[in-house]
């Protein structure tokens, strides 16, 4: 299928989303769409895919002008969109998944399980992929759930299937095997739309990439002519210097010391510590076990023993508010789910982790309250109209930001970050790494839990590596690579 | 970003306004309905599901329900009238039916919280074994004799500054879990367990304490509510309350406040107290048969619930 959308324009009412965006799409081609967070990237994809209407602009598809009044004619057309956050009904088999919606029936309506066993092995042989049919799809790993995914895309025939950030919570092996999927299937005719933030994805599998940047298209480039600086560039409209902030630490005491400490089944026998000021980087695979250990650290999940040493002092950590008040403070993975109340404003949410300070008699000053949230909007530079928008109305870089003010105006000793600049574009990101620096150059001590090795390298002082849930290496900075991270956390040596 | 703004506004007004068209179409029809007597006897009538409206706000703020007040009511009713016929000082007794009622809801509280059970179920449960424990003490039939104390029958019947004392209690009641629900920390922590337990509970929040509180004041206002009852009886009654739990959702619901939990205002469900009162006292001095009174209620509680499905 060829694709040609042209000078395509959209708003929402007063609040222009796209103005002007060309984008094309040959057969069997790995396009890349990349951009800042807000760009308007998965607003061109549902405007392709028929969930909305462009004002203005034009989509020809083979030649035709076309119009799809709703999702469902686009599916039917070929376009198949899977999104960031996957269509899975967590309670229903892997097979009921598949076929959600599209179950074949017979004239009185009872299902054809034959049938649709037949076809769906029939697709997981196709993606080489063995995921038992009758799995409870809640139990399946995102990777799987992805897969899920793609094979009910090719069921219905796609011709085009758009990827919004498919890798974001892949493991290493199953990114291996999405990327192997993918060749395979772009081999056949299919083409394929890649929307991921991570650069060095894009290099390695698309054959063109489309950047966008405040809802006009930058510019279209292949592959093999342009460079990672170049699409920075195109992205900020800018020169980024580097992407990570020069890191000068300055070691204080020990302020945390974590000795054997075992969850049967989970993790076992963590030992480390972490003085003021340094960065602690803790990498390893999905699935090994960090965030675990992350989070019985801060008393959300128990642990069965081991012992957490605070200032020199063995500390009980029983639940997370015993946690804050020992100067932890942890910032999770999902920041939807765990980190904010969304139908809050930035304000109250601030406010949550500081409510006992600003109300020592239980009724909350005001005032207080404001000043310190003006603080700390402006200190983490939260780009906002208004201190009450919610806090679901955000882009995902400016959540995150206020997810860190909540907890870095508990003034903590050890701050937690799990994957803190996953999902968040370029721009936030640095602005996120200078604030890590910042806040270390002050004596905090920082653990951050990534997924980014590039990240992990470029920000961590010390990095550990863990593999099913035990440490399996330490590495300094300085002898640190991608490579010997990678090793470690398979399981070599 | 403007529209948004104006729609949430109006969203908020939209309880206000039917409330004023009530009114409205009600004096109309008989305008007798705005005799001072009449709007008198009115405020005395909704004190008893005021009070209980409140505190389920809170309940249901948080995403959870309470099934078992009406059932607290008649226990700490019984239990008061009781002690009262056993010589106990009324004004003792109706303050210990009231922590009665409290120390009941916080039962609901902790198996909810420890216990991790649904509210629903949890409340369901108790509210059989408070009304079993009623019909027990009861022997299923009313206590009566409660003495003629001047304090206790003003508690109930009497006025305060021409305002019915019943009344006085539930705005005083109003006041309060106001202020507690919109100045205070357990307030905005209330919301936030509503809106997103798992983010409350890592921002620190000591979710569980939380919630033994809210049900406490849940069972705290019905017990209240049991004794305001049991003054205007002047006995206790061993079915009394039964489906309050109803009416007192229905204001919540009718005032705004999402059943799943996080969005509302206690401001909306004193309207929604109002609006059910309003309906009661109106259809009866219509002369409307109370069989017709109950799908109106019905109708009534189907629109607030489309109206609030329009705001999400």
């Amino acid at each position: 299928m060829q694709i040609l959308m042209e000078n395509i324009h959209k708003a929402f009412g007063a609040n222009k989303v796209l103005e002007g965006v060309n984008f094309e799409l040959e057969p069997g081609e790995i396009h890349a769409l990349m951009g800042e967070n807000g760009a308007g990237k998965s607003t061109l994809m549902n405007i392709l895919t028929g969930l909305f209407h462009q004002d203005q602009g034009k989509i020809t598809i083979d030649g035709k002008e076309t119009k799809f009044s709703d999702s469902k004619q686009a599916e039917e057309a070929g376009l198949a969109f899977i999104r960031q956050e996957l269509n899975i009904w967590p309670q229903m088999t892997v097979l009921e998944n598949l076929f959600i919606g599209k179950e074949k029936r017979n004239a009185l309506g009872v299902l054809k399980e034959k049938e649709m066993k037949t076809l769906a092995d029939d697709v997981f042989k196709r993606l080489n992929i063995s995921i038992p049919l009758n799995k409870e799809a809640g139990k399946c790993s995102v990777g799987e759930q992805q897969m899920i995914e793609i094979a009910k895309a090719l069921m219905l025939d796609a011709e085009v299937i758009i990827m919004d950030e498919p890798t974001a919570a892949l493991t290493d092996r199953e990114i291996r095997m999405l990327f192997k999927i993918m060749k395979e299937l772009t081999a056949t005719g299919v083409s394929l739309v890649y929307i991921s933030h991570r650069m060095e994805e894009n290099f390695e599998m698309c054959d063109r990439i489309t950047v966008m940047r405040d809802g006009v298209s930058v510019a279209t480039s292949f592959i093999k002519d342009t460079s990672f600086d170049e699409i920075v560039k195109q992205m900020v409209g800018r020169e980024l210097e580097d992407r990570y902030p020069e890191r000068n630490p300055k070691y204080g005491e020990t302020v945390m010391e974590v000795k054997g400490l075992t969850r049967a089944g989970v993790f076992e026998d963590i030992h480390f510590s972490i003085k003021e000021g340094e960065i602690l980087g803790v990498s390893g695979l999905m699935g090994a076990g960090r965030t675990e250990i992350m989070r019985a650290l801060f008393g959300i999940d128990p642990y069965d023993r081991g012992e957490i040493i605070m200032n020199g002092k063995p500390i009980s950590i029983k639940n997370p508010s015993s946690a804050a008040k020992q100067g932890l403070a942890f910032i999770t993975e999902d920041r939807k789910d765990e980190g904010l109340v969304l139908d809050f404003s930035i304000r109250e949410n601030i406010a949550l982790t500081n409510l006992e300070s600003f109300a020592p008699n239980g009724v909350v000053k005001e005032k207080d309250e404001k000043q310190f949230v003006n603080m700390m909007v402006e200190r983490l530079k939260v780009k906002t109209a208004s201190h009450e928008t919610k806090a679901g109305n955000l882009s995902g870089g400016n959540q995150q930001k206020v997810v860190i003010a909540k907890w870095v105006g508990t003034s903590p000793k050890v701050l937690i970050m799990d994957e803190p600049t996953r999902g968040i574009d370029v721009g936030a990101k640095r602005e996120i790494y200078n604030l890590m620096n910042e806040l270390t150059e002050r004596g905090l001590a920082i653990i951050m839990v990534s997924s980014d090795l590039p990240e992990v390298l470029g920000m961590s002082d010390r990095i550990l590596v863990i593999h099913e849930g035990k440490i399996s290496g330490e590495l300094s900075k300085e002898e640190a690579t991608q490579e010997k991270i990678m090793t470690f956390a398979t399981g070599g040596n | 970003m403007k529209t948004s703004k104006l729609s949430t506004i109006w969203n908020k007004f939209i309880p206000l306004l039917a409330l004023v068209a009530l009114i409205v179409v009600v004096t109309i029809l008989n305008p007798s309905f705005i005799d001072p007597a009449n709007i008198m006897n009115l405020l005395r009538q909704i004190s008893i599901n005021g009070l209980i409206a409140f505190g389920m706000t809170f309940v249901i703020l948080t995403g959870g329900i309470d099934l078992s007040v009406g059932s607290i009511l008649a226990l700490t009713s019984a239990l008061s009238a009781g002690m009262m016929v056993a010589g106990v000082d009324p004004i003792l007794a109706i303050i210990i039916g009231t922590i009665l009622g409290a120390v009941f809801g916080a039962l609901n509280g902790l198996l909810i919280a420890k216990g991790k059970l649904a509210p629903f179920i949890v409340t369901l449960a108790t509210m059989t074994i408070f009304r079993g424990l009623t019909l027990v003490y009861t022997g299923g039939k009313p206590i009566t004799g409660l003495g003629d104390s001047y304090a206790f029958q003003l508690f109930g019947k009497g006025y305060f500054l021409g305002i019915p004392v019943p009344a006085v209690t539930m705005i005083l009641a109003f006041i309060i879990l106001w202020f507690m629900l919109h100045k205070m920390a357990f307030g905005r922590k209330t919301y936030a367990l509503g809106g997103n337990e798992k983010a409350a509970l890592i921002s620190g929040i000591k979710v569980d304490r939380v919630k033994v509180m809210i049900y406490s004041i849940s069972g705290m206002m019905a017990g209240l509510a049991g004794m305001i009852l049991t003054s205007r009886l002047n006995s206790a009654q061993p079915t009394a309350g039964q489906a309050y739990e109803m009416d007192a959702i229905a204001a919540v619901v009718i005032g705004g406040t999402s059943l799943a939990g996080g969005k509302g205002r206690i401001a909306g469900t004193f309207i929604g107290v109002l609006i059910i009162g309003i309906l009661n006292n109106a259809m009866n001095l219509l002369g409307i048969s109370s069989f017709y009174q109950q799908v109106v209620k019905g109708v009534v509680i189907l629109i607030a619930v489309l109206l609030d499905r329009k705001k999400s």
